[in-house]
């Protein structure tokens, strides 16, 4: 097989838009914590670019992709990526791109899992305890669990992932991305415990104006997330676009309706969920149904997600920006949707749900692959948990939190609103310069 | 002399301003407030969660007026701060035992 340049070349821009995703994140989950917390919110997506990407070059890759013939995890070896610069990829069958490229496009899935999960300890998580999180997380669970998924093996499907030999359809995914990261999330709440002040302290979104910029980068990436999964400039990745956008069209529109008539107002911060929520359960399904469904879908997505968001305070959890909420459920529901709105019709690979004469078959396979992945993460991630806490503690002290975990854990303020640069109040309120460079 | 101290939605401030003007007041002093009366504060919505806030903004205005100007400010600041909403603020008037312009070092109603 020759490389094909046009493939190629889609599936790299498509890995940039999938990278710029966790900065959009960033901004999502930025603007909805407090003032005093937004940097931190930040920075616990940026640090998964840094350490997940390291981790990646090094075995990551190998043991999410690597050939040992397990269906449990890839090969137990270092990722050797500058061996393979000439080879093309063969996942189930074969691919014209470079192994390089799908390598590095995967990267940027395991990059924003990690990234997903903070949202559900704002404002209250030690930064380098979770940067260790992160590194063990994603080596034992998100690695292993891409592999289960996404790995169709060799040629004659040896080494496939369980899930993706049992035919589990995900096609950009549901399972390994939002699931895994949902239920990792509710873990980790759990953990950590509620913030000081839950349910009595106003914790209102300081920034919706950057939630919003941050919604948009997330559905412009998503585009590469889930087109980029067909891994070729093709039909199946067009399709992938066309559903993308219409599902969270849905989503938008699924979620206000929720809104409007349980609170009386549409919201932007729910026009902006709503959005996630639809981009999230539309990730498993994108390439397997009709763009109608893919509407469905993201219509059903939206509202049920904007009545979940409630959960947490039904059963008392501080999952703080709503990972379950969104991710988790969303997540299910997309997974589950493939069994009942799946047809052959649009794509060959794909399977018959409940509508197109299939039966309960392909929807008994969603369920295992979406509660396998839930069970899964949920419990590794819960016992991770409490070993970090009770070894190097997971969380920051009272005061520290009162205070505002950008100025504890990292020495800055997001926000300089005072200094006008010509003396007066303003400037003695934004500080005086103690040391140039380093400190002495 | 007498300090007039107004609250008053911040939106008419300027209406404010220009009436005070328009009476001949020269100088005024401009904060911005935050605080609530008979109609408490309003309810924010944020993923389904109901927020009160408590405290609305408001502007406080600041006026040093000669003792026989203050019911006529009063009256122009009600004036033109007026919807008959709830809301609307409020204006009180105490007395001042002495001024001082820094510049001059003048004293009495001739700082004012």
């Amino acid at each position: 097989m020759e490389l094909s340049a046009g493939d190629t070349a889609w599936v790299l821009a498509a890995s940039a838009m999938v990278l710029l995703m966790t900065p959009g994140l960033a901004f999502f989950y930025g603007g909805m914590t407090r003032a005093k917390s937004t940097l931190n919110m930040m920075m616990m997506s940026f640090i998964t670019i840094g350490v997940v990407s390291v981790l990646w070059v090094i075995y990551g890759y190998a043991v999410a992709f690597g050939d040992s013939g397990s269906q449990w995890y890839g090969a137990l070896t270092w990722s050797k990526l500058g061996s393979s610069v000439t080879d093309l990829v063969s996942n189930g069958s074969a691919y014209p791109i470079p192994v390089l490229a799908f390598a590095v496009f995967q990267l940027m899935f395991a990059v924003i899992t990690p990234a997903l999960i903070s949202g559900s300890i704002a404002d209250r998580t030690k930064f380098v305890t979770w940067t260790i999180f992160v590194a063990i997380w994603v080596s034992v669970v998100y690695f292993p669990v891409a592999h289960w998924v996404f790995d169709f093996g060799g040629s004659d499907a040896t080494g496939a992932g369980w899930l993706a030999a049992r035919g589990v359809l995900d096609f950009a995914g549901g399972t390994a991305v939002h699931i895994n990261a949902g239920a990792a999330g509710l873990a980790l709440s759990i953990v950590l415990g509620k913030r000081v002040g839950w349910r009595k302290d106003p914790m209102r979104p300081h920034n919706i104006p950057i939630v919003l910029i941050g919604a948009g980068l997330l559905w412009f990436g998503w585009f590469g997330f889930n087109a980029g999964s067909a891994l070729g400039a093709n039909g199946t990745a067009a399709l992938a676009f066309m559903n993308t956008q219409v599902a969270t069209a849905g989503a938008v529109i699924g979620w206000l309706i929720v809104e409007r008539i349980r609170d009386g107002h549409a919201t932007s911060l729910g026009a902006a969920s709503g959005a996630v929520a639809g981009l999230v359960a539309i990730t498993p399904a994108c390439a397997f149904v009709d763009p109608w469904a893919a509407t469905v879908i993201g219509v059903i997505a939206g509202a049920i997600c904007a009545l979940a968001v409630g959960l947490k305070y039904r059963f008392g959890f501080d999952d703080s920006l709503d990972v379950v909420g969104v991710h988790l459920v969303g997540g299910i529901v997309g997974c589950l949707s493939i069994g009942i709105f799946a047809t052959k019709a649009v794509n060959e690979f794909g399977g018959d749900g409940l509508l197109y004469g299939g039966g309960l078959t392909l929807l008994g396979k969603q369920a295992l692959g979406a509660f396998s992945v839930l069970a899964y993460s949920f419990v590794v991630t819960l016992i991770l948990g409490f070993v970090l806490d009770k070894t190097i503690g997971f969380r920051i002290s009272r005061d520290q939190e009162i205070e505002g975990i950008d100025l504890t854990e990292h020495a800055e303020t997001a926000y300089e609103l005072e200094g006008r640069g010509g003396g007066g109040i303003g400037a003695v309120l934004s500080g005086n310069r103690v040391a140039e460079g380093a400190r002495a | 002399m007498k300090l007039v101290t107004a609250i008053v939605k911040p939106f008419k401030l300027e209406d404010v301003k220009v009436a005070l003007e328009g009476r001949g007041i020269t100088g005024m002093t401009v904060s911005e407030a935050s605080g609530f009366g008979r109609q408490r504060g309003h309810t924010e919505v944020y993923r389904g969660a109901e927020y009160t806030v408590d405290l609305v903004p408001k502007v406080r205005i600041e006026v040093l007026v000669e003792d026989a100007d203050a019911e006529s400010v009063v009256d122009a600041i009600v004036a033109a701060a007026q919807t008959g909403r709830i809301g609307d603020g409020k204006v009180w008037v105490i007395p001042v035992d002495s001024v001082t312009r820094v510049r001059t070092g003048e004293k009495g109603p001739d700082a004012i």
